[in-house]
């Protein structure tokens, strides 16, 4: 397997690179996978779901996931967070194990999964409520992050006032209010319309510029996960394994002119080759 | 001039015709005219079924008498329904919240459900003597699986990836549970106990039915025993008023602890 993805790296242009250079930094700092792999039981047995990952993701990177669906992605992302216990290996999130969820992230679904009782405002303070944090210290932090989504006069709407785009962005918001060092993301755009999707993209890249938050974003879409990272993970079919991290050279900040650009149409030629294979196997 | 003011009063009376409580009322009106006609074009005799004038009649000279006795039913409707409520909306909870209590337990609600309450009734006067309680009792086993059955419902149909994002902002279960689980759960629970509210009445009555001497029952009981059928027609019509007029206060109390469901859009909207 190694061999072979080796081999690819070879025959790519001079900015793709198969297994980043950007070695693994700090560990106390960022996200660090040892040898995690997760394996669920059922009565026909046990379903591996990932094979032994080992990755790490730096501080303030913005870090995209794509593969097929069923290949194990949306596990990966509860094991970040601490709602699942990986079956081997290690998790280290900011240099601490990862036995319990940390309430060190911040996660966005597919779906906004905003509570339809709640007004914007006090979704957006769902995890304050939660963490049991004074709610008078963060409440302008959550108006403050409303705005910075261009939200702002929404508060006392409710959910279902708003448009998906917008849910999408009242849930982000309640990512990001409680400061974590992580946002996790898992498919967070799937539901919208092609061209609300792109401008979110933008927006997030945005926003993430501005929080400098490290960013696992999980994806299907290949010129999503280009356009929007630092560093592409491509995983394999299920069960689960890395098969390829490119760097993204593309320069900063990107605006959607950045398709154009010979670089990312190569990038995401690059990827899809990795799945047509695959599926040429079958 | 005087067109256009005609033109208006014809408006307001469309208007009023079509106000969304008249309907029931209009319809209401057209059965007792069809279930009047009937009567006269068959020929029924009065000891089959009553004209709805003699209806009409013995409601207007039995009222204070039918009113006392609706007394003891609302009350006990009342009891047996809170109870039911008191009772099946944490029974519900354990359900949905164990799978080793699902497993126990409900299967065996379920099979208790096909027993038939009317007739071990009796069983409750003999334990309970003629007051209240059997009753009661007889409410609360009527209004109590339908409770059981949404809250679960509604408890269960919580999308997972909700409580996930809860939890890993370390939410307590409890927590976890207060704001996400139970106000998901709200307006099942409220489907459940719009239906318990009016099975409650039936419970009450079957209560009074088999060992009572006083209620709606009862006086219904009385008067088949003596072929008095307007009165026996005329504490249906009692009976019906209590399960609507429940019904509705259940309904207004949903509308005040669920204001942000689908089902009352329309009234945000409004107010």
């Amino acid at each position: 397997m190694k061999a072979v993805t080796k081999a690819a790296a070879d025959q790519a242009g001079a900015h793709l690179r198969l297994v980043s250079d950007r070695a693994a930094g700090n560990s106390a700092s960022g996200i660090k996978l040892s040898g995690v792999s997760k394996t669920y039981r059922s009565r026909d047995g046990d379903v591996p779901s990932l094979r032994p990952l080992d990755f790490h993701i730096n501080e303030g990177e913005f870090f995209v996931v794509v593969g097929p669906s069923g290949c194990g992605k949306s596990t990966l992302l509860k094991m970040i967070s601490g709602l699942l216990p990986p079956t081997t290996g290690e998790i280290l999130v900011e240099g601490e194990q990862v036995t319990k969820p940390h309430g060190n992230v911040g996660i966005v679904f597919q779906n906004a999964l905003l509570l339809p009782w709640r007004n914007i405002l006090s979704n957006v303070m769902l995890p304050i409520d939660m963490k049991k944090l004074p709610r008078d210290k963060f409440l302008p932090r959550a108006k403050e992050l409303l705005k910075l989504v261009g939200l702002e006069g929404f508060e006392k709407k409710l959910p279902w006032q708003l448009s998906g785009g917008m849910q999408q962005r009242a849930s982000i918001c309640r990512a990001l209010v409680h400061d974590p060092k992580i946002m996790l993301m898992d498919e967070p755009f799937g539901a919208l319309d092609a061209m609300t999707r792109e401008k979110m993209n933008v927006e997030l890249m945005r926003i993430q510029r501005e929080t400098g938050k490290t960013v696992l974003l999980i994806t299907h879409s290949i010129p999503e996960a280009v356009f929007l990272a630092d560093r592409v993970l491509v995983m394999t079919e299920r069960p689960g394994a890395i098969a390829a991290i490119y760097d993204v050279p593309l320069p900063r900040p990107r605006s959607l002119d950045a398709m154009a650009d010979p670089v990312f149409t190569e990038l995401v030629q690059r990827i899809r080759k990795h799945f047509f294979t695959q599926s040429s196997l079958d | 001039m005087a067109e256009s003011e005609r033109n208006k009063v014809v408006g307001t009376m469309t208007r009023a015709l079509n106000a969304a409580w008249v309907r029931p009322f209009l319809f209401l009106i057209f059965i007792v005219v069809l279930w009047d006609v009937t009567i006269r074009v068959f020929r029924i005799p009065a000891y089959q079924i009553p004209s709805p004038g003699d209806v009409l009649a013995v409601l207007k000279t039995e009222w204070p008498e039918l009113l006392r006795q609706s007394w003891p039913t609302t009350y006990a409707t009342i009891c047996g329904f809170l109870l039911s409520a008191v009772f099946g909306i944490p029974v519900a909870m354990l359900i949905a919240g164990s799978k080793t209590v699902e497993s126990y337990v409900y299967p065996l609600l379920v099979f208790s459900q096909s027993v038939p309450k009317i007739a071990i009734a009796p069983l409750f006067v003999v334990w309970f003597g003629f007051g209240i309680i059997p009753k009661v009792i007889a409410a609360f086993l009527l209004g109590f699986f339908p409770v059981v059955v949404s809250a679960v419902q509604g408890f269960k149909s919580v999308d997972p990836d909700m409580v996930d994002l809860a939890r890993a902002m370390q939410g307590s279960r409890f927590a976890v549970f207060r704001a996400v689980n139970l106000p998901h759960a709200m307006p099942a629970i409220f489907a459940g106990l719009k239906v318990s509210v009016t099975l409650a009445v039936v419970g009450a009555v079957v209560g009074e039915f088999v060992g009572s001497n006083s209620g709606i029952g009862y006086v219904m009981q009385r008067s088949i025993g003596t072929f008095d059928l307007p009165t026996m027609f005329a504490a249906l019509v009692i009976l019906a008023l209590l399960g609507v007029i429940l019904f509705w206060v259940v309904d207004r109390i949903e509308r005040l602890v669920i204001p942000w469901h689908v089902s009352q859009r329309e009234i945000i909207f409004a107010s």
